[in-house]
């Protein structure tokens, strides 16, 4: 489980040009989640992930991770970093090695591990991210394909078995096919690894069908936090925020305006066919 | 393995990068700011020529009443001057230490053999106001001088010598593009660290040579993004029709004003000054 409390945080306290990216930021997100965030660009989204495995530290305010208070100055990093993998926005421009597998092996070689569990570890997240070990441990990540090149990276993370995994906007770049390609990898390891998976995207699409529980940040406090169903209903203040609705729910919205008799909860197209559907007696 | 990543060491990756400004403009509006590019760069230059004529104590005097007038008028805080000199101070140290021991001549203390000598200390007196003020000087030129116009500055100073085969224009355009990529560069670089730290990199414990190596994970990448970047740019440049060598004109046009004309004059009051008390003492 994952707690943070009144977390705040102030880049260049003190100086002419300080900002507040995070304001008393307070929530919480239980095992086996699978969370999204969404805010506008410049919300505070990104300072927030990055205080979840420790790359940035609080103003104020505490991150406890499974009972480990991670803000605490005395908590090892290397612990930190193995209990929250973090994937960055573009992580391809962080792959740097001769060969796939030997950068898929620095996470995990600088946990400390030996030689035979890098091994292991490297082939599991390789064949994890859908990506033939043998056929490619060997080649050079840079002659990959954009999509293939993600897979690498996120499965360079992913080797150090996190107990969470953060996401940054993993299919930004992407064309539609890898992107549905990335995102039904992200659910399966969430599914297979029963991990806490948090995920941002500026897709709400993405965001309403993959999460159980949706955080809304914005101007660096949380405006929202509750099922897909809870925050999308609140079609106004999304809205005023510059955030959309997914497309199903945009739908169905101006349905419910024009006087038909829809379901205000419908987050997927299929749902909302259905209740179209439905409503049209058929 | 890494054993000694704590907490903290994040925070000093984070200044160090922070740290590296070398487009230190300070944001104005007085005189100084506006003057010329041009006036403000062969200003700076002839400064420097001026401390090296200096041969006496007293001809700092003009120097620094000059150089305190500079600072007035721009209204530039004094801790950002403070700042610029800091980087340094090691060097301004070690130049007074050579100074003030290797210098033979009349003993004042003397401990083993290391001796401090009169002529030691004058010397390393002398050597450092040089160097206190030949950095305050230039930095003033930087500080008041957005990049961009310095660049265009040093265009214009050089292009007499594009008759003699000097790509003044190019070598300007290389300056303003190198300027302009440096924050890019280290939002880049911030970025690969964070992501290379976030699967378990360490960069500060270790001897030299684990350090050395494990700035490769940062340098890979941020080649790679070099190359990129450069060759974004300059498919943009190419899209807009860029040609380096036919004639340019520019948005903002420099200006030899009547403010430029008084700048002019009154730093030709401070080099005679200059000159005349190392013709006269």
């Amino acid at each position: 489980m994952i707690e943070v409390r009144n977390l705040t945080h102030i880049y260049s306290e003190g100086l002419p040009h300080e900002s507040v990216a995070l304001d008393d930021v307070s929530f919480r997100i239980e095992d086996g989640s699978f969370t999204g965030i969404i805010g506008h660009t410049g919300s505070g989204k990104s300072t927030l992930l990055q205080h979840l495995n420790g790359l940035l530290k609080p103003t104020s305010g505490t991150i406890v991770i499974d009972g480990t208070d991670i803000t605490d100055s005395h908590t090892r990093m290397l612990d930190i970093r193995k209990k929250v993998g973090l994937v960055f926005q573009y992580p391809e421009y962080q792959l740097f090695e001769e060969t796939v597998a030997k950068d898929v092996a620095f996470g995990p070689a600088n946990l400390g591990l030996g030689q035979e569990e890098i091994e292991e570890r490297v082939r599991q997240s390789i064949s994890l991210v859908g990506l033939d070990y043998e056929a490619i441990k060997d080649t050079s990540p840079f002659e990959l394909s954009g999509g293939q090149k993600r897979r690498v990276a996120i499965a360079g993370v992913l080797a150090m078995k996190p107990e969470v995994l953060v996401l940054d906007e993993p299919t930004a770049g992407l064309n539609p096919k890898a992107h549905y390609d990335i995102l039904d990898m992200v659910q399966e390891i969430h599914e297979r690894e029963n991990n806490i998976t948090i995920f941002v995207s500026h897709n709400m699409n993405d965001i309403a069908r993959m999460s159980d529980r949706v955080l809304v940040i914005d101007k660096g406090h949380l405006a929202m936090n509750g099922t897909p169903q809870e925050v999308f209903s609140r079609e106004e203040e999304l809205k005023a925020m510059g955030l959309a609705l997914p497309d199903a729910t945009e739908i169905v919205s101006q349905l419910r305006k024009e006087g038909m008799n829809l379901p205000a909860d419908c987050l997927t197209v299929e749902q909302a066919a259905g209740a179209i559907l439905t409503a049209l007696g058929r | 393995m890494p054993s000694s990543l704590h907490s903290g060491d994040d925070d000093t990756t984070k200044k160090m990068i922070r740290d590296i400004t070398l487009g230190q403009y300070y944001l104005g509006n007085s005189v100084i700011h506006k003057l010329d590019p041009r006036v403000k760069i062969m200003a700076a230059l002839l400064y420097i020529v001026a401390l090296f004529v200096v041969k006496e104590f007293t001809g700092f005097i003009a120097a620094v009443v000059f150089l305190e007038m500079v600072i007035i008028i721009s209204k530039v805080p004094r801790r950002y001057i403070w700042r610029g000199l800091k980087p340094v101070l090691i060097i301004i140290a070690f130049t007074l230490a050579v100074n003030l021991f290797m210098i033979k001549g009349e003993v004042l203390w003397q401990f083993g053999i290391l001796h401090i000598t009169r002529e030691g200390v004058r010397t390393a007196a002398f050597m450092g106001i040089r160097l206190v003020l030949l950095i305050i000087g230039s930095s003033m030129l930087t500080l008041t001088t957005r990049p961009i116009g310095l660049t265009d500055g040093i265009e214009a100073l050089l292009s007499p010598f594009k008759k003699i085969g000097l790509p003044a224009h190019e070598l300007a355009m290389m300056m303003t593009i190198a300027l302009r990529f440096i924050p890019t560069l280290l939002e880049e670089t911030d970025k690969i660290i964070k992501a290379q730290q976030a699967r378990g990199a360490d960069f500060e414990s270790g001897n030299i040579f684990r350090r050395a190596k494990a700035l490769v994970p940062i340098l890979v990448p941020l080649f790679i993004s070099a190359f990129r970047i450069a060759q974004e740019l300059a498919m943009a440049m190419e899209a807009r029709c860029y040609g380096g060598n036919v004639k340019r004109t520019r948005m903002n046009a420099m200006k030899f004003a009547r403010r430029d004309l008084i700048a002019v004059v009154i730093f030709c009051v401070f080099l005679a000054l200059i000159v005349l008390q190392r013709v006269l003492l």
